[in-house]
């Protein structure tokens, strides 16, 4: 093992190379900055914070030393989403409205990870407030997918989280941290070829991270394998006071979930998410995947979920409306950036139009409408009633079977600019997903094939409300079948 | 439903954002390109269906009304654009 390649093991390796004293946590922190600067060019990152994290290494490799190593991820560095405000570090949520905005506190999921012995080494790029599935709204440019087309066209990693997945991908970092309004990591494992776990609405606190759309926001690991996505979560969830729809219930040994064994399991295949247009080959993947979980016991069954199609128009209702209300919060007299204006009405208005992108611009604008008098009943309420029939939905379904299958997006990554003239194109790439959020259920994203360029495709699995446990398992058995080895061409930020 | 430019005039205004005026139009119709997509929920029938109020079947947990933190007016308001000693300074509103 030469030391320059420590960036590109997993967690569970790692966790196995620091137990034995094959290398410290500053060189495997080390390996993994080096990797980072090597990958500017990929824009994953917005901040590096190499200090931070070197001391946070010394600091694992003292516990160890002294015989007092946290657990499994003590000494293990991970990228943060730059949504996720951390004490004294610069928080962009890659919007220019928060322009030198230093949070005074860490969020709950990042403080969780410190006190696992997690080593952040930044914090990294995406959509503009997480609003967007290609990275391609954030105030600091997009980033480079590290696949690249089959002509070598540079593509987006898709997004929201597209930092925090390229991280990962290219092997900068064993993990990342994330969240998913609507597929924010689920959409992007699937496009750069790894791991995206969005837990049950409620396993993560919310606390500390810039808020989207406050009833489906939720945070999420990045990793390259299931055992390490599964790692990762167990550091970010629990019970947390300082967020009252953190569920006060107890975190189960994810990893430990992992048994190997799904004989018996009831593997659902929802009839609607066979959509006009997707393109053959992800239907294959998708048979195929149902044939890889039945060869090994599991029981594949069609089930129904008749509001599919509306998920996607609801949530553009839903998701829109609690961002207008969250983002009132920016103007610009608390933090970020003040344009100046004649009056205060001038000043926030300057401020708001100045700060914020196109696309954020345009969903606030959504959101305002629908929440606006003579609209409420007619948008708003319709599309809650619309979201209690969807949840009803996946409760009948969950009846009969474990966990649902299905593609995660319709398409592999696409070239960077693409889709930008159309918004309701863009949207799509979350029609997959966006249920998941809708009802608030637990979904994973697998790298499961290869498309006609050789670009990745992942296999989406849904389960029960707070049942992430027997997702890692269907997951794992999902992962090991596939057997997905093939690589990015940027590797540890070469390429 | 469809947007007009002073239906965007009147939401830009609620959402406190500046929308130029030859921007107006092309606004209106971004918006109505969305809002016309999602006016296919209409064909869903929701009567006597109840909005969704929560995913989980969790309730609201109930703590005693204290203050848990403060006394660090210097950190809050520490991030602001403009501040005066420890209030934060806006535009005058009242002449």
């Amino acid at each position: 093992m030469t030391a320059s390649k420590l960036n590109e093991l997993t967690i569970a390796d790692a966790r196995g190379g620091l137990a034995a004293g094959d290398f410290s946590a500053v060189d495997l922190t080390q390996a993994c900055l080096d990797a980072a600067e090597a990958g500017r060019d990929l824009n994953a990152f917005i901040t590096l914070t190499p200090d931070i994290a070197l001391e946070r290494a010394r600091a694992s490799d003292a516990r160890r030393k002294a015989g007092n190593a946290a657990g499994s991820l003590d000494g293990i560095p991970v990228a943060v989403k730059d949504l996720f405000c951390t004490d004294g570090v610069l928080t962009t949520a890659a919007s220019h409205i928060l322009d030198g905005f230093h949070p005074a506190y860490e969020s709950t999921v990042t403080q969780n990870l410190m006190d696992a012995g997690a080593v952040m080494i930044g914090k990294t790029n995406l959509d503009e407030f997480a609003m967007g599935s290609s990275n391609m709204t954030s105030f600091y440019g997009p980033v480079k997918n590290p696949w690249v087309g089959a002509n070598g066209e540079d593509l987006v990693p898709g997004g929201s989280s597209g930092g925090s997945v390229t991280a990962v991908a290219a092997r900068i970092c064993p993990a990342a941290t994330g969240t998913d309004t609507g597929g924010s990591i689920r959409q992007p494992a699937s496009l750069c070829g790894v791991v995206g776990m969005k837990p049950t609405y409620g396993r993560c606190s919310r606390w500390g991270i810039v808020a989207f759309a406050s009833s489906l926001d939720q945070a999420g690991p990045f990793a390259r394998t299931v055992r390490d996505a599964a790692i990762l979560l167990g550091g970010m969830a629990g019970h947390d006071p300082k967020d009252s729809t953190s569920a006060p219930i107890d975190v189960p040994g994810f990893e430990a979930a992992i048994t190997g064994d799904i004989r018996g399991l009831r593997v659902g295949i929802p009839a609607e998410y066979t959509m006009d247009g997707m393109p053959a080959e992800i239907q294959a993947l998708w048979d195929q995947g149902a044939q890889w979980l039945k060869n090994q016991g599991a029981e594949i069954k069609p089930v129904s979920l008749p509001h599919t199609k509306y998920a996607l128009p609801a949530y553009y209702i839903v998701a829109p409306a609690e961002a207008s209300s969250n983002l009132a919060r920016y103007d610009g007299v608390r933090y970020g950036l003040r344009v100046d204006g004649d009056n205060l009405d001038d000043m926030y208005a300057n401020t708001r139009g100045e700060g914020f992108g196109a696309e954020v611009r345009r969903r606030v604008l959504i959101g305002t409408y629908v929440l606006s008098a003579g609209y409420y009943d007619a948008y708003y309420m319709k599309a809650q009633k619309v979201r209690t029939r969807i949840l009803e939905d996946f409760t009948k379904a969950f009846e009969d079977v474990d966990v649902l299958l299905s593609p995660t997006a319709p398409n592999a990554a696409f070239p960077i600019g693409a889709k930008m003239d159309d918004p309701i194109a863009m949207y799509l790439n979350d029609v997959f997903t966006v249920p998941a959020n809708l009802a608030g259920l637990p979904g994973i994203s697998v790298p499961a094939g290869l498309d006609k360029d050789g670009l990745p495709l992942g296999l989406q699995l849904v389960g029960r409300p707070f049942d992430e446990a027997t997702l890692f398992r269907a997951a794992d058995a999902l992962e090991r079948a596939a057997g997905f080895s093939a690589l990015p061409k940027y590797l540890g930020g070469q390429g | 439903m469809s947007l007009d430019k002073e239906d965007v005039r009147r939401v830009a205004f609620l959402a406190r954002i500046r929308v130029p005026e030859d921007a107006l139009a092309p606004v209106a119709q971004e918006l109505n390109n969305i809002i016309d997509w999602v006016e296919q929920l209409a064909e869903v029938d929701t009567d006597g269906v109840e909005p969704i109020t929560g995913v989980t079947a969790l309730t609201a947990p109930m703590r005693k009304d204290q203050v848990t933190d403060a006394g660090y007016p210097n950190r809050v308001v520490g991030n602001a654009p403009d501040r005066v000693e420890d209030f934060y300074a806006v535009p005058k509103v009242v002449d």
